[in-house]
């Protein structure tokens, strides 16, 4: 099987078939709509194609994109922190995906910014016109641009062994300890900092969601986001790449999974303690009563409690499937968390006519930065050493 | 290799417990109570005087050369719905009744209220908001990056983007007429009001004003300058007659200037800076320790069992050998006893035979 599964890397081009399968047709369709919306994006400006409005400056070009984005790519720097530092090699496999979802997240993070700040052609400014150092934002600006650097070096020696470069790549490869440092460092600022620009806004972010723990909550969620993309992408991967996979990547698939999955149900029981202990902090109680009360109900108990149960009987019972499922819906959990935050409970004191509802190009952006990541994703996993060890590399891993 | 790893990070912990030390120190120095720039300029909205006129609007539209209004100034059924600055508004004028049928309603004008420390300035990225000497909260295009956070930030919801703007859009709002006043005009609003429900001057002065105003006409004021403590003090204050609630104005702000919010945060910075690669090498350190012990025993162990096994497949060995030695010396007897057996019975028989021969001999 391994022989067959390096056979198979060996050649440049992946072998001929047909153009129109269903995935490339639903990713061209996708694709070509989103570049007609950019188009319009970047010549009529963001009022042609967005609902936002003088209240809702940010919408899920942000709330999604960007937050949610930022918290889903947080995989790379779990994984990477958990084999290289606390020398959990048992996942060793699950690194090489985690980096490449993490690097292609963050990227892809930059590539929507584009669409969303007004001037972005002006993006470097925060470091080449004017620092403003008060701004929580620019600590993600710079944490955000150095990570995306980081990632790109980790990720780095798999492009280096596929096209044969194998000094640059050695030198790189001795770089490791000092990047997923370097990485942690990074991420625990600015995953955090996310949640903290909108301690800014008391005002207007629901008392719910407003804490003066958002850093915090952040932090601690984008560790679940983290963990459950790998279970989410490896199941995936498993299932339309597995003639990518060695042997050993396939032996250390189920104990990624079931590793990962206690670990995410342990970090999900510390994440709704520490919300609960927010609420009480803030004494909070009395909203659980009203509609937005139901709705963060909803959050916590349908995409928090029972990922964290899903997972931790997953985890026991040793059930793949469940826990599968399981990161699926953690997932959008994340995704609703950051979506509440940004966009349905801020401007909670606006009656609901004036509440910002996503125009349908804001989502066909969206989408088309996703479909841009998966098949960037396919397009890298299809041709470099990821979810195998290039087999003239192989002892030095 | 440990006992230098040990030392540095010893020393990284002493750095890293001296940047948590500075941290707070910087914390510190900045809890200082900012009353805003020493006679610095605002202005005095007295709502009770406002008659709804939109001669502000107007003017404001004029001095800044704004964009041509839909329905005239002069139109006041613009007030039937509520409003608030947009890009083509830098102020807007709302009107509030008690009641439907309420014959007084008080008219309210909405701009900028330039806080003496803004949320929109500390949030700022680049930089492109600065509270001015004079007063004004000013805006600087030409480093926007458009981002929006001020927007996001600010607890009145002043400031308004031009969406419509491919290549140039600009975050918009009131400037308090910031290039009139260093001409020494007053603010285009200020000038064009009619009822001298706009007041300029200096702020401390204003709010001595203000005061005395509620002393004087105890029934015509609450009891309350808006503006002077919310979010740490704007610019612009306002007196009114009814509860700043029922004019559209929130009454759960605060006394807190924005910057606070987040001047927490920011602290955390050099600790979670100086902290975690001093942890994360001290973790790496015992882990790769950990690894190397379990392999150190592991191969000690292995050693010991291969010894042992050595010895006791020498042990079988010689006692096999011996065995065999053994058993050849008892074959070899055994072989010599059968051979003497043989050779005494060949010998009697011999003998018999003889004795045999003999006696048939002597026959």
């Amino acid at each position: 099987m391994s022989e067959e599964a390096v056979l198979n890397t060996n050649p440049i081009t992946p072998p001929a078939q047909s153009l129109y399968t269903p995935f490339n047709v639903v990713a061209g369709i996708i694709l070509i709509v989103g570049f007609i919306v950019t188009i319009l994006r970047f010549t009529g400006g963001l009022g042609a194609v967005t609902n936002l409005n003088d209240n809702y400056p940010w919408g899920i070009w942000i709330g999604f994109d960007l937050l949610a984005g930022v918290a889903l790519a947080a995989g790379g720097f779990v994984t990477s922190a958990a084999v290289y530092i606390f020398g959990m090699k048992r996942y060793h496999s699950a690194v090489r995906p985690a980096i490449l979802t993490g690097f292609l997240g963050y990227a892809l993070v930059v590539i929507a910014l584009h669409y969303d700040v007004g001037r972005p052609w002006r993006l470097p400014y925060p470091f080449i016109a004017q620092q403003g150092t008060t701004s929580i934002l620019f600590e993600v600006a710079a944490c955000v641009a150095l990570y995306l650097t980081v990632l790109f070096i980790e990720f780095s020696p798999a492009a280096m062994e596929w096209l044969g470069l194998r000094r640059a790549r050695n030198i790189v490869i001795k770089l490791t300890m000092v990047l997923t440092i370097f990485g942690v460092i990074l991420s625990t600022l600015h995953q955090s900092s996310l949640g903290a620009m909108f301690l800014i806004a008391p005002s207007k972010l629901h008392p719910l969601w407003y804490s003066s723990h958002l850093p915090v909550y952040f932090f601690i969620s984008s560790i679940i986001a983290g963990l459950s993309m790998v279970i989410f992408e490896s199941s995936l991967s498993h299932r339309y790449f597995a003639h990518k996979m060695d042997q050993t990547h396939l032996d250390e698939k189920e104990g990624v999974a079931f590793g990962f999955a206690k670990a995410a149900a342990l970090v999900l029981f510390g994440y709704f303690a520490i919300k609960v202990v927010g609420i009480a902090m803030d004494n909070n109680w009395h909203y659980l009563t009203t509609g937005y009360g139901a709705w963060f109900l909803v959050e916590m108990l349908g995409f928090v409690a029972l990922p964290c149960f899903l997972y931790a009987v997953g985890a026991r019972e040793k059930n793949l499937n469940l826990i599968k499922w399981t990161s699926a819906l953690a997932v959008l959990g994340i995704v609703l968390n950051r979506l509440n935050i940004c966009v349905i409970a801020f401007n909670y004191h606006l009656p609901s006519d004036e509440k910002y509802v996503p125009h349908w190009m804001e989502i066909a952006i969206s989408l088309f930065v996703v479909t841009l990541g998966v098949v960037a994703f396919r397009f890298i996993v299809t041709r470099m050493p990821i979810l195998y060890a290039h087999p003239d590399y192989q002892e030095e891993h | 290799m440990m006992s230098v790893s040990r030392r540095k990070f010893l020393g990284w912990l002493g750095a890293a417990g001296a940047g948590v030390i500075s941290g707070g120190a910087a914390n510190a120095a900045s809890n200082k109570h900012f009353k805003g720039y020493p006679d610095s300029l605002g202005v005095l909205h007295d709502t009770t005087l406002c008659v709804g006129c939109r001669s502000c609007e107007a003017a404001c539209n004029k001095v800044n050369a704004l964009p041509a209004p839909q329905q005239d100034f002069t139109d006041t059924t613009v007030l039937e719905r509520k409003r608030r600055t947009d890009s083509a508004a830098f102020t807007v004028v709302n009107r509030f009744k008690q009641s439907e049928s309420d014959k007084q309603p008080v008219f309210v004008k909405k701009q900028c209220n330039h806080c003496l420390e803004p949320a929109c300035a500390s949030v700022c990225f680049v930089g492109a908001f600065k509270k001015s000497p004079q007063g004004a909260v000013i805006y600087d295009e030409s480093v926007c990056v458009g981002c929006r956070y001020c927007m996001i930030a600010c607890p009145f919801e002043i400031p308004a983007y031009e969406y419509d703007k491919a290549l140039t859009p600009r975050v918009v709002k009131c400037t308090m007429c910031h290039p009139r006043v260093l001409e020494g005009k007053l603010p285009g609003c200020v000038e064009a009001c009619p009822k001298e429900a706009l007041l300029f001057g200096d702020r401390d002065k204003l709010i001595k004003a203000a005061r005395k105003r509620i002393e004087r006409f105890p029934e015509r004021y609450v009891d309350h300058i808006y503006g002077e403590h919310e979010m740490g003090g704007t610019s612009w204050l306002y007196l009114s007659g009814s509860s700043f609630e029922q004019i559209g104005m929130r009454e759960d702000l605060g006394v807190t200037p924005a910057p606070k919010f987040t001047e927490g945060i920011l602290g955390a910075v050099p600790v979670v800076a100086g902290l975690w690669p001093v942890l994360l090498t001290g973790i790496y350190a015992v882990s790769k320790r950990k690894d190397k012990v379990a392999q150190e025993e592991q191969s000690q162990a292995v050693s010991e069992a291969v010894t042992q096994a050595e010895s006791q497949a020498d042990a079988k060995l010689k006692k096999a050998l011996a065995l065999a030695k053994k058993e050849k010396e008892m074959a070899v007897k055994k072989e010599v006893k059968k051979a003497l057996d043989k050779a005494t019975l060949a010998k009697k028989e011999a003998k018999k035979k003889a004795q045999e021969e003999a006696t048939d001999a002597e026959k």
